[in-house]
């Protein structure tokens, strides 16, 4: 069972110059979601203050009872553990093989026998589609295998917590579709929370049950999925349609004349596109968390873009429905 | 650590107290921090389990990179001593005291210099390119994120290895000096090879060899921590990595010459001379 995550008046800086401000937010329990952002806003500093590798100014991170940025040394690797964490490269240990790096957390951290730490590498090998690929080394094999070797290492403790740092960088369309449906199914098994941080919208718009999106240091908005998605709110609306009318420039925000000229040029938002359904798992069982779709819409009041929540839907094809039954990613 | 200017010079132009004193803190931290990392080290060293193994192969890779430089720079060292002091001992009458001072420049000095530029250049700076690749790679964090320390897990095994390759690196380092300076006194200059094997007691005594083992397990400790601090806070790429190798170094050699000369009058003070 996965652990909330709470985040209140979360602060950073650099060298004086603030990264984001005040930043709170609550991971619910079990649930998956998604922090955006317009590349260089601080999305990876976030996932490195969340697991402690990097202090914030201000602020709190509550895991359970525990206060993160306050632990001791001692606690904090304690409560590291409760984490799993793919990086972005997938961080392997270049000199050890993909089975040696699987295997490492448990050798350090359990006294499992070497058949028992064999058959969990197996698994978890297999879980990712790396079967066969044990006796290589990091630098021998591509950029996906990396990261999905990395995911392997993150799972192999089954943690409650589970971070992806920009899982969908540097992957074709193709493992990005196969890497979501694989943190869809692994929620489903695990109820484990998730956060994963990234800017590819496709991604943000089918995977999650929560966004977050932050810009122009602090924390935008956070939510439900359909919340954002149908959101008209000027930076939201934009950045998850990527679009380039609106506050986000190519630089940095826009300035007050620019946003005036255009307003004034009368550039007309498009209507926002329909929200596309949930990326459902592959054995077509619900997950724990999951929410019927449309449902925060009706019981908000808010009418979703026509045609939403249809199956097949041709603006994010590659991750219809139609795909995932034969993905031999299942392992269950 | 570092030279030149304070890691953030915006920062210390902005400070409360005015730039003098901002650029002052700014720069104390630096020092703070690698000060921080000493005594963490320190700490890891006698945290339990040592690692044996990293220690092993360790211990294996920095003798595999030094022996041999150490070897051939030794080898015209012993030689050049002997050069330059046989003309003067044939002129003042005292060609039996070559094979003397030979050996007390060798294992006082240069063995431990030789052993610190070797274990320095070669050792540290393999060491701290070995540390900041992982580091730009990530994979520090992400065994600090698997609950492993990385200070106890690679900065300790390293700091112990250098420290035992340099005092054996040492022994080498005076054993190939003064069969060099044999060498070049018996076959180019004409030497008495019994006179200069006799004269090996006339100045030098045990506590000279003992306080250059001393001084090289210093320089061992000095290198690797340095090496594995500008590593493990290498930072901004590839780039990052080269410029922390490169520091690396020549603050580990500046290091390496104000220790020796410390201890050499430390040792001075503490132990009577032979004649004096």
């Amino acid at each position: 069972m996965g652990v909330e995550v709470r985040v209140e008046g979360l602060t950073k800086s650099f060298g004086g110059h603030p990264v984001w401000a005040d930043v709170s937010l609550t991971l619910p329990t079990g649930e998956i979601s998604v922090l955006l952002g317009p590349s260089g806003t601080g999305k990876s500093v976030f996932l490195k203050t969340l697991i402690g590798l990097l202090k914030p100014d201000r602020g709190s991170i509550w895991i359970s009872d525990r206060d993160l940025p306050r632990l001791s040394e001692r606690d904090l690797y304690e409560v590291r553990r409760l984490f799993g964490v793919l990086f972005q490269d997938g961080a392997l240990f270049g000199s050890m093989t993909l089975y040696d790096n699987v295997a490492f957390p448990l050798r350090e951290h359990t006294r499992k026998s070497e058949s028992e730490i064999r058959s969990i590498v197996s698994e978890k090998l297999e879980m990712v589609g790396l079967t066969g690929a044990e006796k290589k080394l990091p630098g021998e094999i591509s950029g996906g295998m990396r990261k999905r070797a990395g995911l392997a290492r993150a799972l192999v403790l089954d943690p409650e917590i589970i971070l992806f740092d920009e899982p969908d960088s540097g992957l074709d369309p193709v493992r990005t579709a196969y890497l979501n449906q694989l943190i869809v199914d692994l929620n489903q098994q695990t109820d484990a929370t998730f956060l994963i941080v990234t800017h590819d919208i496709n991604t943000a718009r089918t995977v999650p049950d929560n966004i977050g999106l932050l810009y122009h240091r602090h924390l935008a908005m956070f939510g439900p999925r359909e919340m954002l998605l149908s959101s008209e709110e000027p930076v939201v609306r934009q950045f998850l349609n990527a679009q380039r009318v609106g506050p986000i420039g190519m630089a940095e925000e826009k300035d007050a004349d620019e946003l005036e000229a255009e307003a004034a040029a009368g550039v007309e938002l498009p209507p926002l596109p329909p929200i596309p359904p949930q990326l459902p798992p592959s054995n077509g069982l619900p997950r724990r968390a999951q929410r019927p779709a449309g449902q925060w819409c009706r019981e908000n009041g808010v009418v979703p873009p026509p045609g939403s929540f249809e199956t097949n839907m041709p603006s994010t094809g590659r991750h219809s429905v139609e795909n995932t039954h034969e993905l031999p990613v299942v392992a269950s | 650590m570092s030279v030149g200017p304070p890691a953030n010079p915006e920062v210390a132009r902005k400070h409360r107290g005015g730039p003098v004193v901002g650029y002052a803190t700014e720069g104390l931290r630096i020092y703070g921090n690698f000060f921080a990392f000493c005594l963490d080290a320190l700490r890891g060293l006698f945290r339990r389990p040592f690692q044996v193994r990293e220690f092993i192969q360790q211990a294996w890779f920095i003798s595999s990179v030094s022996i041999l430089p150490a070897a051939l720079v030794s080898i015209p060292f012993g030689a050049v001593i002997a050069l330059q002091l046989g003309s003067l001992t044939r002129q003042i009458g005292a060609q039996s005291f070559t094979g003397a001072a030979s050996v007390i420049a060798i294992v006082r000095e240069a063995g431990p210099i030789v052993t610190a530029l070797i274990v320095a250049g070669a050792a540290g700076s393999a060491i701290c390119a070995d540390l900041g690749a992982r580091k730009i790679r990530e994979e520090l964090d992400a065994m600090e994120v698997l609950g492993i320390d990385p200070i106890h897990r690679l900065v300790a095994p390293r700091v112990v290895a250098s420290m035992l390759i340099a005092v054996l690196l040492n022994g080498l380092v005076n054993v190939v000096g003064v069969a060099g300076g044999y060498t070049f006194n018996v076959m180019m200059q004409g030497g008495t090879p019994g006179a200069y094997l006799a004269s090996f007691q006339a100045l030098g005594q045990l506590p000279d060899l003992i306080a250059g083992e001393v001084k090289a397990l210093l320089f061992g400790a000095i290198a690797a921590i340095v090496a594995s601090y500008k590593g493990m806070t290498a930072k901004g790429g590839p780039k990052g990595v080269g410029d922390a190798v490169n520091q690396s170094v020549v603050i580990t050699f500046m290091l390496l010459f104000a220790v020796n000369f410390v201890v050499t009058a430390i040792y001075f003070q503490v132990v009577p001379q032979k004649g004096s």
